[in-house]
């Protein structure tokens, strides 16, 4: 099992477009994923459903953690961590 | 005749249907067996799934991807198992599918409504769509009364889905009437994106089916049976509309020239180098405001000169010899940026944005600046400081660029030669004060939206006064009229850049108070065009007068629609 944090710098946060292409990337991998809100509190969701991504809530400037556990946890933290990084590709 | 809130533009005529979300009646427990119910439940949910598709395919072919995005994410709610799990267990405890998803979407909306965000709750109403479209696909009870209409009609209803309106068929609508609502709204923007009549937020809908009616999608108003000569009045304003917005996007790329020989310079607000594009194929003769924000949100880092140079390097190239006028960095307020600690404000309004977060950034000042007058090499540049509710503020920031200006010259990196200065007019002082300001600027752009909201202390984004902020109040008229008038005692040009620049029924007291630039967005540029070579200088100079007397925006209004 392996964890990232980082910050969500995306305009609208994790909404909209940006949470529902973070729920498509999330499903490609066989790993169980969950993500925290860490600054709004609140327990770990399910990274791979849109109602989950939804209820954590993330703001832009919220800080997340990603955990990632099975066989592909490493590509599916880099692939996440990726997607947040580059913006969503916008 | 019945009052509420302008939408989307234009003028209909037609006979009203009312759209009324009733109860459907169903069983609370099943006699069926859980199996069965179970595979009702994913009947239904494989019937909506392929319904959303077509919503979202004929969405995006009438009104553009934006409108069709939010298909997408019902789609996603419906396979997701947050969803539907819940909805399964209760099946399983014997209720009946529909009890089901009933009080499933419901405790889902209700989670997203407690978030307390207004984001999530437009969610809850997404979510209570789909909620609906399940049940109406397990009662049988047809899909959106709207999706079987075979006339055209007004439709009026308290509010509208998405999954409403886009399962309209084509050209069945003739305009939207809503109870609730407002410009933001998303009947709004979809009205606006398909170019059908719009008015929001009227409170009842004391109507009866089939009623005729004319909705005003400008004056925000709907005449219950209008008499003939108001029908013909209106048929002919509509016909009146379509023809000259033909005419108008005909000759967008002309100058817009009153009939008195009255040049007035049309140009567009824009966002991006992409709006840029989009500016000058619907005849923007420049750019009024360059709201450079967008090269710092979404991004942790400020962007560094060289990255700033490139994207105004890449704007005005599609506006090689004519004005641009940048806007510096406008956030604070209600406008973050991850790139900026900026603290919590009791009231962001009147808190630390614009000019004044930029005095307290100096480096990112400097490099913004410096991008500026470098991307601006070989050509002329406006750079335009937003905010501004002082002399003394123009003055520090003019010194700041004079000393960019020296430092940059003295390292021999090439500038813009020719270098304007100009300061945006929406907070009232800077208003009252042009006559003093004007002497330290070469220009001033009045933001009309801002302008109107502290003037008439209303927040245009609370709904409970919005319907207030209406920027024809002579109030505001007479602040315009005072910027005006001391810049061109000057010598010096005045822009507007606020919405009322881009509404073409403002054009006439905009024009008669002498101002000479009009600033858009890009898709009014041919109609306000338009409207502008319908005038007379001299006839709209007194109009603009007589509106500076009057009561209120009522009767602004009023004088603009009689004359």
């Amino acid at each position: 099992m392996i964890d990232h944090t980082i910050t969500i710098t995306h305009e609208v946060g994790l909404h909209a477009r940006p949470a529902a292409t973070f729920v498509k990337k999330a499903a490609e991998f066989e790993a169980a994923i969950t993500i925290e809100n860490l600054s709004r509190g609140g327990d770990p969701m399910n990274a791979k459903s849109v109602v989950s991504v939804f209820k954590a809530a993330v703001a832009q400037g919220h800080d997340v953690k990603i955990v990632a556990d099975g066989s592909d946890e490493q590509a599916a933290i880099d692939a996440l961590v990726g997607l947040i990084e580059s913006n969503f590709g916008e | 005749m019945i009052t509420g809130v302008p939408a989307s533009a234009g003028v209909a005529v037609g006979p009203l249907h009312l759209h009324v979300v009733g109860d459907i009646e169903y069983e609370e427990h099943s006699d069926r067996e859980t199996a069965e119910e179970l595979e009702r439940l994913d009947a239904a949910v494989s019937a909506v799934d392929a319904r959303l598709s077509e919503l979202e395919e004929s969405t995006r072919s009438r009104a553009g991807e934006d409108a069709a995005e939010i298909f997408g994410v019902h789609k996603m709610f419906l396979a997701d198992p947050s969803f539907t799990d819940p909805i399964r267990s209760l099946i399983e405890q014997g209720r009946t599918a529909e009890s089901a998803v009933s009080e499933g979407a419901e405790l889902l909306a209700s989670e997203f409504e407690e978030i307390g965000d207004d984001y999530f709750s437009q969610r809850a109403v997404d979510i209570r769509d789909i909620g609906g479209q399940l049940i109406r696909s397990l009662t049988g009870v047809g899909g959106s009364d709207l999706g079987t209409l075979s006339t055209p009609v007004v439709i009026a209803a308290e509010d509208l889905t998405p999954s409403d309106t886009a399962s309209i068929p084509d050209g069945m609508v003739l305009a939207f009437v809503t109870a609730f609502g407002s410009a933001t709204s998303h009947t709004a923007i979809l009205a606006r994106a398909m170019g059908v009549p719009a008015v929001v937020g009227i409170g009842n809908l004391g109507f009866d089916e089939g009623t005729t009616v004319i909705v005003d999608g400008d004056a925000g108003t709907v005449i219950l049976e209008p008499d003939d000569d108001q029908i013909e009045d209106a048929r002919t304003r509509a016909e009146a509309a379509r023809a000259s917005a033909e005419v108008a996007l005909a000759s967008a790329s002309e100058p817009a020239v009153t009939i008195d020989g009255h040049g007035v310079e049309v140009v567009a607000n824009i966002g991006t180098p992409a709006d840029a594009r989009r500016a000058v194929e619907f005849g923007a003769e420049g750019v009024g405001l360059l709201r450079t924000e967008f090269l710092f949100l979404d991004r942790p880092a400020l962007p560094n000169e060289d990255e700033q140079i490139a994207e105004y390097g890449e704007i005005f190239a599609h506006f090689p010899d004519q004005p641009v006028v940048v806007r510096t960095l406008d956030v604070g307020g209600d406008k973050h940026l991850p790139s900026i600690e900026l603290e919590e404000e009791l009231n962001p309004f009147l808190g630390k944005r614009g000019i004044r977060l930029t005095f307290a950034e100096d480096s990112l000042f400097r490099d913004q600046i410096r991008a500026i007058l470098r991307a601006g090499a070989g050509r002329s540049v406006q750079i335009m400081f937003p905010m501004v509710g002082s002399v003394d503020e123009v003055r520090r920031a003019r010194a700041r660029v004079v000393e960019l200006v020296a430092e940059l010259d003295s390292e021999g990196t090439p500038r813009a030669a020719d270098i304007e200065i100009g300061v945006m007019i929406e907070v009232p002082s800077a208003a009252v004060m042009a006559d003093v300001l004007v002497n330290h600027v070469d220009f001033f752009s009045i933001g009309t939206n801002d302008l109107t909201q502290y003037t008439l202390a209303v927040d245009r984004t609370n709904p409970a006064v919005a319907h207030m902020a209406d920027a024809l109040h002579p109030a505001v008229l007479r602040l315009i009229r005072a910027v005006v008038e001391p810049a061109h005692v000057a010598g010096k040009w005045v822009g507007v850049c606020g919405e009322l620049a881009g509404d073409p029924v403002a054009a006439p007291i905009l024009v008669g108070l002498g101002v000479d630039e009009l600033s858009m967005s890009a898709p009014s540029i041919p109609v306000v065009k338009q409207a502008i070579r319908a005038l007379s200088r001299s006839v709209v100079r007194d109009l603009a007068m007589r509106a500076l007397d009057l009561d209120g925006p009522a009767e602004v209004r009023e004088l603009l629609s009689t004359s």
